[in-house]
């Protein structure tokens, strides 16, 4: 297990203060100026080196992506550093415990990181329903204003640099950077079109990088004890700590701070008590958010978290938000109601992905009660391939493949239901 | 309250709302909030000027606030855009309401990790108390909405009412909230279970137990 000493979010659950005075005790904010002393490329040299990868979901190493931005930015085309706290994704709940218990963690990140990429400011775009977490950001980023921490020669770095908070206002898919972009412009959350990336062209036609609350955040401790420390946890390619989240059928769900790689059942079992009922009462976990396929119980209970580990079982890391369900569940219901949530989310842009969720969550629907024939189980998992892959961003990907599991594994339970409710003689007629 | 609002006839809206302007505080505060972007840019604090407006809207009637549509057009001649360009973003963003709401807002979380922790019981709890989801209720206290994740997961169930979350909830602590706010008592935020903290496991942390009784420094053990 972790040691408590190796362990970045040390707040994580706020017993204590999240206040300046109370992040500094903790370490935050510590000779940041001589961090940042070490120059631009050596702060990227470090992240590369450290393995991030990117904590949002997709996993592109971070250090890699701030390099895309310009060397030398332009006087009237400045870099900007937008970080992604819009959380949202079903099961995910760790930017919200950063930003309302060690909010200091992400504000001196985003100054390291918007330098590192010699970005002009950063804006945290925090997602409108965390209304108490944002009331708690904007104070920290006033605190850190009036200490001198931001601004004009911001921590005496010799730097400028501002950090802005904008609130959203319940939309799903301003997670998605380009989304994020054209909500931060005063529109509505539509992606755009890919290329030009934002590193290019991203807000306001500026280089832009989006980076989520997680991958800012570890960064000051990544470069206070070396790449090498963060790099000594984990498996080749999927370095460091990361914060799991535990939600469902466990006895005690939580939020903690672990070793990538770790096993699920040793996360489990350490952490949360348990499965309830026992590990043989284990029906099947969505481990990464809602957007990632179910793995069944027999092959996620050894299986390490990590990218990789989860990506050989046909799922993925994602957020490293786990759903657990035991054998009560109403498996076909919970995948159902996940695809209602992408039909309510569905931007409304492209046709595949306006049409297809509703089409989609109507046959679920029909699915969970067996009012379908079982052909159309078939049907569904076609449809479910004509939209992936053919939307301008990945929402149509994350609709498709949470069906797309469960017809892998659980296809016996769907037509069980359609041959009990008399579906079977429909189909053979 | 995204789906088909009840929106009122505009000629009665645009009597009562027609002369809408920012009361002096919000007048400051919008000043703030455009600062935050770049010159020529205003347009970026259409989101926080609309949510600022629901809420003087909220104040003035005693509800959660809407947005009537001179109000939107106030917000949008402020920042120089097109009425139907913050119309847009109006109707884009659940969070914006376009009908006139009641004085708690419920908004009940449904989506997959709060269903398999037991929301059903939770709305169940509101049905009970006569809310209907969509509806405000006819004293006009409670307007009942199922929302989409809220991002509280390991807190399941949950509900976010007016601008706080009560979390780990069960039938009959939802009954006991919102007894409590029709009675005029503010309830305990955050979590319902006594043996959590925040997102904490249930009866104490298993890691990091020196930081519950004190602010630890862990950089002496690095």
């Amino acid at each position: 297990m972790l040691a408590d000493k190796d362990r970045i979010f040390t707040n994580l659950y706020g017993f204590q203060p999240w206040n300046l005075k109370a992040a500094q005790a903790r370490g935050d904010w510590d000779k940041t100026k001589d961090l940042m002393k070490r120059g631009q490329d050596a702060i990227i040299e470090e992240v590369k080196a450290s393995g991030l990868r990117g904590r949002g979901g997709a996993g592109f190493p971070t250090g890699l992506k701030w390099s895309f931005m310009p060397k030398e930015p332009r006087e009237d085309r400045p870099s900007f550093l937008v970080i992604n706290a819009d959380e949202s994704e079903p099961g995910s709940c760790k930017d919200r415990e950063i930003i309302r218990h060690d909010p200091h963690k992400l504000i001196e990140g985003a100054l390291i990181a918007g330098y590192a990429m010699r970005a002009r400011a950063a804006y945290i775009y925090i997602r409108g329903e965390f209304i108490r977490e944002a009331e708690t950001l904007f104070a920290a980023v006033q605190e850190a204003y009036d200490a001198g921490l931001l601004g004009k020669n911001a921590a005496e770095s010799g730097y400028d640099f501002d950090v802005f908070v904008h609130r959203g206002a319940g939309a799903y898919i301003c997670g998605e950077e380009t989304a994020m972009i054209e909500s931060l412009e005063g529109k509505k959350g539509q992606p755009r079109l890919k290329p030009p990336f934002p590193a290019g062209a991203g807000l306001y036609g500026c280089p832009t990088t989006v980076n989520n609350v997680e991958s800012i955040a570890v960064v000051p401790t990544i470069l206070r004890r070396g790449a090498a420390w963060f790099a000594s946890f984990g498996r080749e390619n999927n370095k460091g700590t990361k914060l799991f989240q535990i939600s469902g059928h466990v006895e005690r769900p939580c939020v903690v701070e672990e070793e990538m790689g770790i096993s699920f059942r040793e996360l489990i079992e350490k952490h949360c008590g348990g499965i309830r009922g026992g590990w043989d009462n284990l029906l099947a976990v969505i481990p990464g958010g809602s957007s990632v396929p179910l793995v069944p119980a027999a092959e996620i209970m050894d299986a390490p978290m990590d990218f990789d580990g989860l990506k050989a079982l046909g799922s993925g890391l994602g957020t490293a938000a786990a759903i657990v369900m035991d054998k009560s569940t109403d498996v076909v219901q919970a995948i159902s109601r996940i695809s209602y949530f992408y039909k309510h989310e569905s931007c409304g842009q492209c046709t595949p992905c306006r049409e297809g969720t509703g089409w989609m969550w109507r046959v679920m629907e029909r699915l969970r009660t067996g009012d379908a024939t079982i052909d159309e189980i078939d049907t569904l998992f076609d449809v479910t391939k004509q939209v992936e892959g053919h939307t301008i961003c990945a929402l149509g990907d994350a609709a498709a493949w949470p069906i797309q599991g469960l017809i892998r594994h659980f296809r016996p339970e769907l037509e069980r239901r359609i041959r009990e409710n008399g579906g079977m003689m429909e189909a053979a007629e | 309250m995204a789906d088909a609002p009840n929106i009122p006839d505009e000629a009665e809206v645009r009597a009562r709302w027609g002369a809408f302007a920012w009361t002096p505080e919000n007048a400051e505060q919008a000043k703030v909030v455009i600062a935050r972007y770049p010159a020529g840019r205003q347009r970026s604090a259409v989101m926080p000027l609309l949510d600022l407006a629901q809420r003087q809207v909220g104040a003035e009637t005693n509800t959660q606030g809407w947005l009537p549509i001179p109000v939107i057009e106030y917000v949008a001649a402020q920042l120089d855009m097109p009425y139907i360009r913050a119309y847009e973003v109006a109707t884009f963003y659940t969070m914006y309401n376009l009908a006139p709401v009641g004085r708690y807002h419920v908004q009940v979380c449904g989506t997959t990790p709060c269903m398999l922790r037991g929301s059903d019981d939770v709305m169940a709890a509101c049905k009970n108390r006569g809310m209907v989801k969509g509806k405000t209720t006819p004293d006009g206290l409670f307007t009942l909405t199922e929302v989409e994740c809220m991002g509280n997961c390991t807190n399941a169930p949950m509900v976010q009412i007016n601008d706080d979350n009560y979390e780990d909830l069960d039938y009959d602590s939802m009954t006991r909230i919102l007894d409590d706010l029709a009675a005029g008592n503010q309830p305990k935020t955050g979590t319902q279970n006594p043996k959590r903290h925040t997102s904490d496991p249930e009866g104490g942390p298993t890691t990091l137990t020196e930081m519950v009784s004190a602010n630890h420094d862990y950089r002496k053990e690095w």
